[in-house]
């Protein structure tokens, strides 16, 4: 099951230039929750330091405190790997691992973390990439075809097969169907929509309508800055802020 | 309506083209000399061609003089030559076995030495050390390269030879005595030494290569790594070495083609004796060696001979270790491409 998110405080720095400006923000369990906002608005920052992949960029830091269900994501005794392990992500370009077969892929994870149970693996991944939509595309050559030899919609629903794997409580999206086509992207969106049954999810989406299907609650992000996060129909219909309602109308962005 | 606006702004306005003003800026049209133009393109085109050509036919020619100046010995021994290990100029009796042996063994101990190392040193400089000592400890490393392989032999004489002959010997004889092969005389000289030597001299260039190959690994295979709940090393592994396997492969077989060949250096720590022996504390001698040394007293025709045809068998080698390395890359490359390919 899913957890919810806390976020106080939240700054994130990349060397000099502050990138993520003092977010304060309640992420609901089990529900989906969209980020927008212009290019360089620092969303994909604030998602990245959810699950601490932003301080794996030199001269990265944060500041500001996280709390991933009971979890303190940058408290003194939690380690990066853990956190990670607990919050799943996908990029926004599908980044399977091209040496491996497409079975491997989905389970890398559980390798990595000791599982070596042959049959309890086969069950995992089989289950995964049921859950990501890709299980009867691929079941026939799982262990032959390579992670980079499926097409781009493909790959990226073999990246979301691999972060359920491991099992996490909460789900990043970095614009996660932005490098796809139409077909593939409402596949994504259809994904998403029953992920969300089980899984916290927060999804960084240039598109609009997108963020107006998939989720419950919208953030928008405005130079570092949160502008207004409220219910999703209540920021597309009558948002609180000028700046909102200027960049949902395409006055801007 | 947006059509015809567009249509709108971009018809010719008739009444500017037919101004005087409008023919004098019009820009004259240049002539261009197709014919000339022609040529030389055709004239780049056979010039390239030729420069491609000229390496093939070296190649070619190397092999033609290789063949025709040892007939005398291909003649006399055939593929014997490869098979005895006699050596004797006095009698007229020549066999190469001794220098292959010589030559394979001590390259392959560079690398046993030389590839963990350098491909320890390549993931510090990418991915552990601090952005600042990167560009400096890459330059140091390519340092080695540029020291000429006199001075590695004299190092190796006046410095290593020593060192292994009072400390590591004796500590190697002492606590894998049982494995054979570390027995028999501690000279210093011999092919370990002469392994360790052509070790430190293939580090650089394994290790560039090995640099380039995982710097080249794009940020998104280490993230996904990341994603899952990997640890540093773990991202290495999986999401680096693995994804430059094939790189590192052509490093290594680079490595070793340096080693096969290296000759100065070599000659002055091997210890230059034609005998297989199974102790790395043994003298050795290499195919490169051997023709450094005896090249310029060798006044018979027959030792002459004798002497070209070890050339041509190192050429072989070196061909067949390039082919074999070749033949490796394109098997662990294939085999991904048929999988991209079902």
């Amino acid at each position: 099951m899913g957890v919810g998110i806390q976020v106080n405080q939240l700054n994130a720095w990349f060397g000099a230039t502050h990138a993520v400006q003092d977010i304060q923000m309640d992420v609901t369990a089990n529900h989906a929750t969209a980020i927008i906002g212009p290019s360089g608005c620092g969303k994909s920052t604030f998602v990245r330091c959810l699950n601490r992949m932003h301080e794996t960029i030199p001269n990265a830091r944060v500041e500001g405190t996280v709390k991933i269900g009971e979890t303190h994501v940058y408290g003194n005794g939690t380690s990066a790997v853990e956190i990670r392990r607990r919050v799943g992500m996908v990029f926004q370009k599908p980044n399977p691992f091209p040496t491996m077969s497409v079975y491997d892929n989905v389970a890398s994870g559980l390798k990595l973390n000791g599982y070596r149970n042959r049959r309890e693996l086969d069950e995992i991944v089989e289950r995964s990439l049921r859950q990501s939509a890709l299980w009867d595309e691929v079941k026939d050559h799982l262990k032959k075809k390579s992670g980079a030899s499926l097409s781009g919609g493909q790959q990226q629903r073999l990246c979301i097969a691999r972060a359920l794997a491991v099992e996490p409580e909460v789900m990043l999206m970095d614009e996660p169907a932005s490098a796809l086509d139409p077909i593939s992207t409402s596949k994504i969106e259809d994904l998403i929509f029953e992920l969300k049954q089980n899984y916290t999810i927060v999804i960084v989406t240039h598109n609009m309508q997108q963020a107006a299907r998939v989720a419950e609650f919208t953030a928008f992000f405005l130079s570092g800055k949160l502008i207004e996060f409220d219910k999703t129909e209540k920021i597309f219909t009558t948002p609180g802020d000028k700046r909102t309602e200027d960049y949902i109308t395409g006055r801007f962005g | 309506m947006n059509g015809s606006l567009l249509k709108a702004r971009y018809q010719p306005d008739p009444a500017a083209a037919s101004s005087p003003l409008a023919e004098t800026t019009q820009v004259p049209r240049r002539k261009i000399h197709l014919k000339s133009s022609r040529l030389a393109d055709a004239g780049f085109r056979y010039l390239m061609l030729g420069c491609a050509l000229s390496v093939l036919a070296i190649v070619v020619l190397i092999v033609r003089e290789l063949f025709l100046r040892s007939t005398l010995s291909l003649h006399a021994f055939g593929l014997k030559f490869l098979m005895t290990q006699s050596w004797d100029p006095v009698n007229g009796d020549f066999g190469a076995l001794a220098f292959i042996y010589g030559t394979l063994v001590s390259s392959l101990l560079a690398l046993i030495l030389a590839v963990p190392l350098s491909i320890g040193v390549a993931t510090f400089t990418t991915e552990l050390c601090p952005r600042i000592l990167r560009g400096p400890l890459s330059y140091m490393v390519e340092l080695l390269a540029a020291i000429p392989s006199v001075i590695y032999g004299l190092w190796g004489v006046f410095v290593l030879v020593p060192i292994l002959r009072q400390y590591v010997q004796p500590f190697l004889a002492k606590y894998f005595g049982w494995t054979g092969l570390f027995g028999g005389y501690q000279f210093g000289i011999g092919m370990l030494a002469a392994g360790i030597i052509l070790a430190v001299m293939i580090i650089p260039i394994v290790t560039s290569i090995t640099r380039e190959v995982m710097s080249a690994v794009p940020t998104a295979q280490r993230e996904g790594v990341l994603a899952i709940g990997a640890t540093r090393w773990e991202m290495i592994r999986v999401g680096v070495l693995r994804n430059a396997r094939t790189g590192i492969m052509g490093a290594i077989i680079l490595g070793l083609g340096r080693a096969l060949g290296e000759t100065i250096a070599v000659t002055m720590l091997i210890g230059n004796r034609p005998e297989i022996a199974k102790s790395l504390f043994a003298p050795g001698y290499t195919l490169a060696s051997v023709i450094a040394n005896e090249f310029s007293e060798a006044t018979e025709d027959l030792y002459l001979s004798a002497l070209v045809e070890i050339g041509l068998v190192l050429f072989a080698i070196t061909l067949l270790v390039n082919i074999v390395a070749q033949l490796m890359v394109w098997s662990i490359t294939r085999g991904s491409a048929r999988r991209a390919a079902v």
